[in-house]
């Protein structure tokens, strides 16, 4: 290995070739400011296009100032990062940031968790002495997203996780000089590109240039309506993250403070997406027994690897990157609209309520699930199944509207039918989660033997693209496993080519899976972050009495009462959904 | 092969090809075939002669009759009379400006006298389009040499030892560069040309394509062969039409003759050169960008390191020169390391070409050695300022160069004394202004081009520039303060200091470098509201003169906005605050009453 | 085209193309190089000057001297043509008359070779204009 000493504001540093003088600053406790860079470990995301210049510092013989986050360490550098050069500096390049930035703090929806607006404060800027020309953007609203990029800083982090992450390839820096921006191709809508509403842009964005729609006012209206019963479904990625937002550590599983909390706002009944879970891998692992016994009983035609589709940002991405694949994934649909299918038929016929009258609100640590819910073929009449989806995000800020003081609140339980679950729904949240819940229920009704060990530690982990075999009880089953969508496109082009041979394969949009949703509080690129929730996810299906789907009492009860059996001519009609060709071809408008 | 007793050699360029140098040749063709002279006359379309002010220029050979501004109608005349009856046309001829004498021979021409040619070498000389012309003229024998009796750290100790230095704008030793990319280890390697010429008024690097292809494909190889790359790129603008034409067919005739493709000369060493077109992006001449651009990703650049020596295009060691350091190489490689840095400065050898532009009487393409002054090039070479006008200031550098004055006239122009004295020697624009310029405004045409031309990948650039413009327009409006000007001054010395690729670090030169040697100016405009030049519009005021204002109503009558009142034969008034600064007063006024103040 | 496969062929294509560029490279140092003009007026032409100019710039190219033979107009020696003016550098210029191709051949040897005049001067009291020229 190779070694360079330097000096860093008069301490010797000694580190290892290669490394930037911004890891080498912090290593020994020197911390250089950053606005553009962000690197996320383990999901391979590094953003350091040296664009911002905050980070510069003073390299004693160099003309000019060095971007920290860029710059290789050389030996004997002497480095100042704080010379009252480089103060002037950085603030002189702040005060040009902030004056082509809108003013409007109070208003914006990334109001006090603005890397910008700390960046600003830290810098002490209090007056910008620049006046002129801001640049002006349209707005660009989708089902998901939100684009208002006046208020974009150029760091490029939405362009890289679009790209290089998720390989969607729908943002890119556009125009050139003062105009430029990142946009989709020709700046055409959101809604007209290729996005997959993943949200990994909106989740990276320091400023408020990207955002979810914001859909708490309606939730709120509704709530004051009297004619409307409203209840509400919680993703299980959303409680392990949710605590974040008050303050606590990351990590903390509020599942109790949360379901107190829907209950203060208001919701008539709060139940938990969990159960629709449970009901997910009924039908889905039954979908790939299926397939699995047909293969083996030698039929060519049958698609093999069954691939998950619970995940809305991964459906879109088949949908419009593998079009001629639609019908290799699941048919299932995912969590939420189960559960929104379910809760406007089974459910309102046993609450005597009208579907109209019933309003179905979903806590998603997504935002993708906003234009989930919205799709056509998930609503009857025009009625949809799922009303309104909020984040994880918009929970908080609705609990922190409402004056509720989270950390007090005392621990209450889901509503029945459709609030119990058990351990397996609950890992849903993780990358990996969704597979091994169906690999506990699908080796039972497979082997007709007991699981004795339920976890399957070959399945987790944070490595982008994982396989394992599990045993079968002499079948060996190949699992692969993929999260961020640049993962999944390589197993995807595998399954393409015919190369795949695993028999299940999951995906899951967002790194580390529901956990690193859009729609969770912002980690601000800690990643030790998503782990420690993860940790949380895993903790708390331990917990669980019940850790198999299939011996979900409620879950028994809805075959048994209303659904007859899975992948059953009703769970076909409600559960199952279709895919569609969503190549997009470009539209250049030119007026 | 015929062999011609006489050669008349047609200015092909750009410049002179707008001229209808075009239908020059035809029609001389045309003359020399009514005239049964098809045996005996060559009519050449060659490169540029530089001379573009008098274009399109016609050089007769053997006896070097230099004719200037001459057109398609002439061509019968020039056969009749100079071929035929051997009298030349003297009205065709060159006039000298200080004593009005027609001058024949352009080698008695000021324009001429100081030049030394070797980057242009063969342009105005040879036929472009014919390899032929190229190796009668030493053609490929430089790589051959390279080739057959050269390792490649030989040939580039001779770079190294000739003292070339980058043409770019950079001036980084060019021997180096290659010394480096050669000792970077990869299995593929690049050779880049830089033909992405971009700073406003330059034509140098356009000028040696269209005039002498060959000698950048042979340099290219030879640089190949140094570096142990088999690849090379030309990156040139869409925008320059006639080079790519006479690059391709260059190209072409040079891989049928086999001094370009698999084996040349028999020594087993392969070299390709394929064209990348770049779309006119000022910031692809930064060789980040450029290397982007051909990538197909957006023109911006990167910081470095890493250098393209080490990971350049598709992440390969890469070799990025500017077209007219490639043009000095087979000379250098010919004619020996010694010769080469014979000439020059210390630390600056060989010549420099300059785009001659601006308030200068000789508007052209010229090469002069290192260490020439900028009195020299302006006055002797240049012929002065236009219209008898007084010297002011002359821009190096392009917009990332600077304004000098005349305190740095008698100054040796190399890169270091150029850099010392606020400015850079950049590609090869020089821009001469007169008493009539006003500084600010020349600052201002500098920052607009580069607002215009910033990729906006970093913040002191994409933002900074325009606050620079913002504030210049400020100024020449009137409505900036004293502060302002520290404000200006940091804000310059901020993007200077921070911004990420060459673009952004040398655009505020012209700001400050204005600030620096015309401060007077700045002061005038933010203290008093005046521009000592009298052309900023904003604060400028029309005055009638009461004394010598006969009252003839004329300019009220023409003016457009009802501005100017006054009874007849009375003196009249302009309101200056209706007043929009057309002229069309004073122009009319036949007393000279009217005046700008 | 053929293909150059060695540094040899690419040398003897060279020196068979320089001869096409001899002359615009002559004409750059014309100072350094005999420079014969050919009276190619009507008369001349009509009393075979063109010949004479041929013969002069083939047989000065055999024996390989520098030389730049250019036409020139009616040198007013009308009654002697062809008429040609020879100027060796360091020398004055010499006009001849009825310079034909046996006449041309004894001004290469003797005159522009062995540096002797040679019968047939035309005595001149005035300078050409293109001489005046070349004289700046």
């Amino acid at each position: 290995m190779d070694i360079v000493k330097l000096n860093i504001d008069n301490k010797p540093v000694v580190v290892e070739k290669g490394t930037t003088i911004l890891e080498a600053a912090k290593s020994v406790g020197v911390n250089v400011p950053t606005l553009c860079h962000m690197k996320l470990h383990d999901v391979g995301y590094e953003n350091n296009p040296g664009g911002c210049r905050i980070c510069v510092v003073e390299v004693e013989g160099r003309r000019n100032l060095a971007p920290a986050c860029k710059t290789e360490c050389t030996e004997g550098m002497d480095i100042n990062t704080h010379s009252l050069r480089v103060i002037n500096a950085r603030r002189t390049v702040m005060e040009l940031i902030l004056s082509d930035h809108p003013a409007e703090c109070l208003t914006c929806v990334k109001n006090g968790k603005c890397d910008l607006q700390t960046m600003a404060q830290d810098l002490g800027i209090r007056e910008i002495p620049f006046e002129g020309e801001q640049s002006h953007y349209k707005e660009d609203k989708s089902p998901s997203i939100i684009r208002d990029m006046d208020k974009c800083i150029m760091c490029r982090r939405c362009e890289m996780v679009c790209n290089e992450v998720q390989t969607v390839g729908c943002l890119s820096a556009i125009n050139r000089g003062f105009e430029s921006v990142v946009a989709p191709a020709f700046e055409m809508d959101l809604e007209k590109s290729t996005c997959t509403y993943c949200g990994q842009c909106v989740a990276v964005c320091p400023t408020g240039a990207l955002s979810e729609v914001d859909n708490t006012r309606k939730v709120i209206a509704s709530l004051v309506d009297p004619s409307k019963t409203v209840i509400v479904q919680t993703a299980p990625a959303v409680r392990a993250a949710l605590g974040e937002e008050f303050d606590m550590e990351p990590g903390t599983l509020v599942t109790g403070k949360m379901t107190s909390a829907l209950k203060k706002l208001g919701f008539d009944k709060v139940f938990d997406t969990d159960f629709a879970a449970d009901l997910t891998i009924m039908e889905e692992g039954t979908e790939l027994l299926g397939r699995l016994q047909k293969h083996l009983a030698g039929d060519k035609d049958v698609k093999l690897p069954i691939l998950t589709s619970c995940c809305p940002g991964w459906v879109n991405f088949f949908e419009s990157n593998f079009p001629d694949m639609l019908d290799v994934p699941s048919t299932a649909k995912s969590p939420q609209q189960m559960f929104g299918a379910v809760a406007k038929t089974y459910l309102a016929d046993q609450m005597g309520i009208k579907r109209e009258d019933m309003i179905v609100v979903s806590v998603m640590p997504c935002v993708a699930k906003k234009y989930e819910s919205g799709r056509p073929e998930f609503a009857v009449d025009g009625n949809p199944d799922v009303d309104f989806s909020i984040t994880t995000r918009e929970l908080a800020q609705m609990i922190k509207g409402a004056n509720i003081n989270f950390d007090d609140l005392t621990d209450e339980e889901f509503d029945n039918p459709m609030g119990e679950s058990t351990g397996a729904a609950v890992i849903f949240a993780n990358t990996g989660g969704v597979i091994e819940a169906a690999v506990r229920t699908a080796y039972e009704v497979q082997t007709k033997k007991k699981l004795e060990k339920v976890d399957f530690e070959e399945l987790r982990g944070f490595e982008g693209i994982r396989s394992a075999t599990v045993d079968f009880d002499g079948l060996p089953i190949k699992i692969g496993i993929a999260h961020g969508l640049g993962n999944a496109r390589k197993l995807l082009e595998d399954v393409q080519a015919g190369k795949s041979e695993f028999h299940a394969i999951e995906i899951m949009a967002c790194p580390g899976g529901c956990i690193g949703g859009a729609g969770q509080p912002y980690h601000h690129g800690d990643t030790t972050i998503l782990k420690k929730r993860a940790e949380a996810i895993y903790r708390e299906d331990e917990g669980k009495e019940i850790r198999k789907s299939h011996e979900n009492p409620f879950i028994v009860k809805l075959y048994e009462e209303f659904l007859g059996e899975p992948c059953g001519e009703l769970s076909h009609k409600l559960l199952h959904t279709h895919y569609f060709d969503k190549k997009k071809k470009v539209e250049i408008n030119n007026d | 092969m015929a062999k011609y007793n006489n050669h008349i050699l047609v200015c092909g360029g750009t410049g002179c090809r707008a001229s209808q140098s075009e239908e020059i040749v035809e029609n001389l063709k045309q003359a020399v075939s009514d005239n049964s002279l098809e045996n005996e006359i060559q009519v050449v379309r060659t490169g540029c002669f530089g001379f573009c002010e008098k274009g399109p220029i016609v050089k007769m050979i053997p006896d070097n009759t230099f004719y200037v501004q001459v057109t398609p109608e002439d061509a019968g005349e020039i056969i009749s009379e100079h071929i035929v009856k051997g009298r030349k046309v003297e009205r065709l001829l060159f006039t000298d400006p200080e004593n009005n004498e027609h001058i024949a021979d352009s080698k008695h021409m000021g324009f001429y006298k100081k030049q030394i040619r070797i980057a242009l070498r063969n342009c105005g000389f040879i036929n472009p389009e014919n390899i032929d012309e190229y190796i009668a003229r030493d053609g490929y024998a430089a790589l051959g040499k390279v080739l057959s009796e050269m390792t490649p750290e030989e040939a580039i100790k001779e770079i190294k030892d000739s003292g070339l230095r980058g043409r770019g704008g950079g001036g980084f030793p060019t021997g180096l560069k290659w010394e480096i990319t050669h000792n970077v280890e990869g299995d593929e390697k690049y050779v880049v040309c830089n033909a992405d010429e971009g700073d406003p008024g330059a034509f140098m690097d356009r000028s040696i394509l269209e005039g002498d292809p060959h000698s950048v494909l042979e340099a290219m190889a030879i640089c190949g062969y140094c570096i142990g790359g088999s690849n090379g790129l030309i990156y040139i603008r869409a925008e320059y039409p006639l080079a790519i034409e006479r690059l391709k067919i260059a190209i072409e005739q040079a891989r049928e003759l086999g001094v370009i493709g698999k084996d040349i000369f028999g020594t087993g060493f392969d070299f390709d050169v394929e064209l990348r077109y770049g779309a006119g992006a000022f910031v692809c001449g930064e060789e980040t960008s450029l290397i982007h651009s051909m990538e197909g990703l957006r023109g911006e650049p990167t910081v470095k390191p890493p250098f393209p020596s080490v990971s350049g295009y598709k992440g390969k060691p890469t070799n990025v020169n500017n077209v007219e350091t490639f043009a000095n190489i087979p000379v250098i490689i010919n004619n020996g390391a010694k010769w080469f840095s014979s000439i020059g400065t210390e630390k600056s050898k060989g010549t420099k070409v300059f785009a001659l532009a601006g308030k200068i009487n000789n508007v052209g393409l010229i090469e002069v050695p290192m260490g020439i002054t900028l009195r020299e090039v302006i006055f002797d070479i240049g012929g002065g300022i236009k219209d008898g006008k007084k010297f002011k200031a002359v821009q190096t550098g392009g917009p990332s160069g600077g304004c000098l004055t005349e305190k740095h006239l008698d100054i040796p122009i190399d890169y270091d004394n150029l850099i010392a004295s606020g400015s850079m020697m950049g590609s090869g624009g020089m821009i001469v202004m007169d008493e009539d310029d006003c500084m600010v405004s020349v600052a201002k045409f500098y920052l607009d081009f580069t607002v215009e031309e910033s990729c906006g990948k970093c913040a002191p650039c994409r933002i900074g520039n325009k606050r620079l413009y913002e504030m210049l327009d400020k100024i020449t409006k009137g409505n900036a303060t004293e502060d302002d000007l520290g404000i200006l001054r940091n804000l310059a010395n901020v993007i200077k200091d921070t911004s990420l690729c060459g673009l952004g670090q040398t655009s505020p030169n012209p700001v400050l470098s204005t600030m620096d040697n015309f401060a007077d100016e700045y002061l005038a405009h933010v203290k008093d509201a005046k521009c000592p030049a009298g052309q900023c519009k904003d604060l400028m005021e029309y005055v009638i003169n009461p004394e010598t204002c006969v009252g003839c109503t004329l300019c009220s009558r023409v003016c457009p906005v009802d501005a100017i009142s006054g009874d007849k034969k009375q003196p009249h008034e302009i309101d200056t605050t209706v007043c929009i600064k057309c002229g069309a007063c004073m122009e009319k006024c036949k007393f000279n009453a009217i005046s700008i103040q | 085209m053929t293909k150059v496969k060695t540094l040899d062929d690419l040398k003897k294509m060279r020196n068979e193309l320089q001869s096409k560029l001899t002359l615009r490279e002559k004409s750059d140092h014309p100072e350094k190089m005999v420079q014969i003009k050919v009276s190619m007026a009507t008369c001349g032409i009509a009393s075979g000057a063109k010949e004479t100019m041929n013969y002069l710039i083939e047989e000065l190219d055999n024996r390989a001297v520098d030389a730049v033979v250019t036409q020139t107009g009616c040198m007013g020696y009308c009654h002697s043509e062809p008429t040609i003016e020879v100027h060796v550098p360091g020398t004055e210029p010499v006009v001849y008359g009825h310079v034909d191709t046996k006449k041309a051949e004894e001004i290469i040897t003797k005159h522009i070779i062995g540096g002797e005049l040679v019968d047939g001067v035309i005595p001149v009291s005035y300078t050409t204009p293109n001489e005046d020229e070349n004289e700046k």
